[in-house]
């Protein structure tokens, strides 16, 4: 099995532990993974991204435009910006809540996140869309937004994982107190239903 | 041996680890922090690890301790290597006797720093050999073989990573703490003959280095990291590090001979002339300098080659930036003449998209560094300024709606500089912003320089209690170490008042009347003076509750988010009022406190650095 997968956000969103919990995922089914990720100044409310490839025969941790399997966008404009890399027929998990930018709030730029959303809708074949709001209402935290998508990321079943392989990773890598929460995080999609 | 999954940097640590490293200092940077931090965190008992207060020191205590027959490793990031070069360029005169590697992370892009310098460059300056790995597994293994090679020649080597080694994550086998080489210091032997450097000493060990690094170039085309890959036909391509992978990825069955370079510098020239041997054009694939493509185009020249040689320098490669995918894939494709076969078919063109949202890094909702911009500039408001900046989390001060930083270059620049436009335009009040760590890794000469010559400009420190854009490390303000150990605290406030300066006030930026007050004040005095702005950050203090906007209460006069630009202040639906994201918000009370409305409440800012995130 090779899959390419992008995780895209703003920095801050916890994209970086999303990947964590692919990785170790793998890790224990023994698929060899290589990521890259953003790591410094744009970790300051910038744009993120990290490049994950699960499978054998790749040496490049970089993936190529039209190459992706999945992207799980934890914010609707950044994820339209990571959009050219994604396969034909590739999948789509995208969070609806914007990040709103500074410089729009001060009207030094526009953003209109429903355009995005609808340009996804006309543009992917495959498209989940999390209503992040509604999921933070429901699991009482909006700290877990990572761990929706990535239930998310399974229905679209282009991460080449299963539930009770992310559950492990979570058992490993989130503390005690939070694993619970997490685990109803992974599986509320399954039980509440994309948009 | 076990398999972890690594990020490059702790893949590197691991090594240098397995190695038998004794000593590892620095000063942080990205790409390259994570090293140091991993030394600190995986220290099987024995390694003396530590945060430098900056790079030049951080080099001169691992040459003492090369001195010693110890192996040492010293980490930074390029610009970190400027800092360290004095010393540097001297030690390569003088060698080492344990095996010495200098880490420098490279940044292509940049994506995180002020130049796109390339250490294989100031290898070839500072006749240092350099070391280039391709991936996050052949780290691990080649900083081992570094160090070897360093402590055989007597020599310090470069270990020169980029981001995309550094910061990429693989699964590598490595080894357990019983298989690591273990090292016997045999102690720092007495040779003024040796160790005093003059310039007799200097003729004769100059001509030993350059003979040394002519026998290297045949040395290292016998290392088997510097590698050909046949093939039938008549056009090679040259690579290197990261970009190495990029093109094995990139060649979709295009039928081209390879040349990995692992070592720059020396060059491996026999190898190239084998590698060059019946091919008629040879493009060079590589990031920042065409160090290859040089190189190569001197074997040619030197031996009558008839090849030609293509990079960046013919125009067939981009000249600075980062390489892509794409920009490799579309390069080979021009070369071979040959539009490789995607394993995958490429989605439809798409149409441009709506207007992306544009995201300057800014700093963060609640930063304490927003209170002292917005301070200073209430403070200063109708007067003739020049705010100068410096390196470090503070720098997003220039961002609008602040605008408050009109220069930045360096770390440490900001009071030179605010000190040389003073001298010029002494009607203008001069400031120089500078952080905590920086201060300590480069503010105090620049603070001395100015009240020496009789300068008139005030100098702000914005003491956070850490070193935030890097991650958090402790510095000689904190009063902790990085291997755990809690130290006396170096006093900014004391180390102001022994210069001289008579006045040097403290204020938490948070109170912010307060704080405007004491800058008024402070400007107005004479010669060269301090405010010192403290208040923990954000990341090592833990949150008191959040600030909320009284929608009864707020007039909608956009002052809050106007003025401040907090990534937590938006407007509600109705596009006039304020609002706040509970998810983002502090309660540093900022907001709170500049409400003409007084409709914000709810907040309570911190005092002090609890919760530290790094014990």
């Amino acid at each position: 099995m090779n899959k390419n997968i992008i995780l895209c956000g703003v920095g801050g969103q916890g994209t970086i532990l999303a990947s964590r919990l692919i990785a170790t995922a793998a890790m224990t089914k023994d698929i060899p993974i290589k990521t890259a990720e953003t790591i410094g100044m744009a970790q300051r409310g910038g744009s993120v991204f990290s490049h994950l490839r699960l499978g054998q025969g790749t040496n490049s941790p970089l993936i190529a435009k039209g190459e992706v399997d999945l992207i799980i966008g934890f914010e609707p404009g950044e994820t339209v910006r990571q959009l050219p890399f994604l396969k034909k027929g590739g999948a789509v998990v995208v969070s609806r809540r914007p990040v709103m930018p500074v410089s729009a709030m001060i009207g030094k730029s526009s953003y209109d996140p429903e355009k995005m959303i609808a340009y996804l809708k006309e543009h992917t074949e495959r498209l989940i869309i999390v209503d992040a709001d509604r999921a933070a209402r429901d699991l009482g935290s909006a700290r877990t937004l990572n761990v929706v998508l990535l239930g998310a990321a399974l229905e679209s079943g282009e991460l080449g994982l299963t539930e009770e392989d992310l559950e492990t990773a979570i058992q490993q890598k989130v503390p005690e107190k939070f694993v619970e929460l997490n685990k109803k995080s992974l599986a509320w999609i399954r039980e509440n239903g994309k948009e | 041996m076990h398999k972890e999954f690594l990020m490059g940097n702790e893949a590197i640590a691991l090594g240098a680890l397995a190695a038998g490293v004794d000593l590892v200092s620095g000063y942080p940077g990205t790409p390259s922090t994570e090293v140091l931090e991993t030394i600190a965190r995986r220290n099987p008992g024995h390694v003396y690890v530590e945060w430098s207060i900056n790079e030049k020191a951080g080099m001169e205590v691992a040459a003492g301790a090369a001195y010693t027959g110890a192996r040492a490793l010293v980490t930074m990031k390029q610009v970190g290597l400027n800092v360290a070069s004095d010393p540097l360029m001297s030690l390569e005169y003088i060698g080492v006797k344990g095996g010495m590697v200098v880490l420098v992370a490279d940044d292509p892009g940049p994506i995180s720093s002020q130049t796109e310098q390339d250490t294989r460059t100031f290898g070839m300056f500072s006749k240092v050999p350099v070391f280039d790995p391709s991936s996050v597994a052949e780290a691990y293994e080649m900083i081992q073989e570094a160090f070897d090679y360093s402590e055989k020649y007597g020599m310090p080597v470069f270990f020169r990573a980029t981001t995309r080694v550094d910061h990429g994550y693989e699964t590598v086998e490595v080894k357990d703490p019983e298989e690591y080489y273990v090292n016997k210091a045999e102690g720092f032997v007495k040779d003024s003959s040796r160790w005093v450097i003059f310039p007799r000493l200097s003729v004769k060990n100059h001509a030993l280095i350059e003979k040394r690094n002519a026998e290297l170039k045949d040395v290292f085309s016998e290392y088997s990291r510097n590698r050909i890959i046949a093939s039938s036909g008549s056009k090679g391509i040259a690579t290197q590090g990261v970009n190495f992978m990029y093109t094995l990825d990139s060649l979709r069955g295009r039928d081209v001979r390879i040349l990995r370079v692992a070592t720059p510098f020396p060059f491996p020239e026999k190898l190239a002339l084998q590698f060059l041997d019946g091919l008629d054009e040879v493009l060079c694939i590589e990031e920042l300098d065409p160090v290859i493509e040089r190189a190569l185009t001197f074997v040619c020249g030197k031996y009558g080659l008839n090849v030609k040689i293509r990079g960046k320098l013919t125009k067939d490669m981009p000249a600075s930036g980062e390489n892509s995918m794409e920009i490799i894939d579309k390069a080979i494709t021009a070369f071979t003449g040959i539009d490789g076969k995607r394993s995958e078919e490429v989605m439809e063109k798409l149409p441009e998209p709506p207007e992306l949202p544009v995201r300057p890094p800014v700093l963060c909702a609640g930063c304490p560094h927003r209170a002292s911009f917005y301070a200073v500039k209430k403070a200063m408001k109708g007067q003739k300024t020049i705010y100068c900046g410096d390196i470090g989390c503070y720098t997003l001060g220039n961002a609008a709606p602040l605008d408050m930083c009109d220069t930045c270059l360096c770390m440490g620049a900001g009071i030179g500089i605010a000190q040389g436009v003073w001298h010029i335009e002494p009607d203008t009040k001069s400031f120089a912003f500078v952080g905590d760590s920086t201060f300590f890794a480069s503010g105090i000469t620049g603070t001395v320089n100015a009240f020496y010559n009789q300068a008139d400009m005030t100098l702000v420190v914005l003491d956070n209690s850490t070193t935030a854009m890097t991650g958090h490390q402790p510095h000689p303000g904190t009063g902790r170490t990085v291997m755990g150990q809690i130290v006396e605290k170096v006093s900014i406030e004391k180390v102001l008042r022994a210069i001289g300066l008579k006045v040097v006030e403290t204020v938490d930026p948070l109170d912010f009347d307060l704080a405007v007050e004491t800058v008024k004040r402070v400007a107005e005095e004479p010669g060269v003076k301090a405010v010192i702005f403290r208040s923990p950050c954000i990341a090592i203090s833990k949150p008191k509750g959040h600030s909320s906007v009284d929608p009864d209460k707020c007039i909608g006069c956009g002052k809050c988010i106007r003025d401040l630009g907090c990534p937590a202040l938006i407007k509600d639906t109705d596009g006039k009022k304020a609002r706040i994201d509970t998810s983002l918000c502090t309660g540093c009370t900022l907001c709170e406190q500049i409400c003409p409305a007084k409709a914000i409440s709810g907040g309570n800012k911190n005092d002090t650095a609890e919760g530290r995130r790094h014990e």
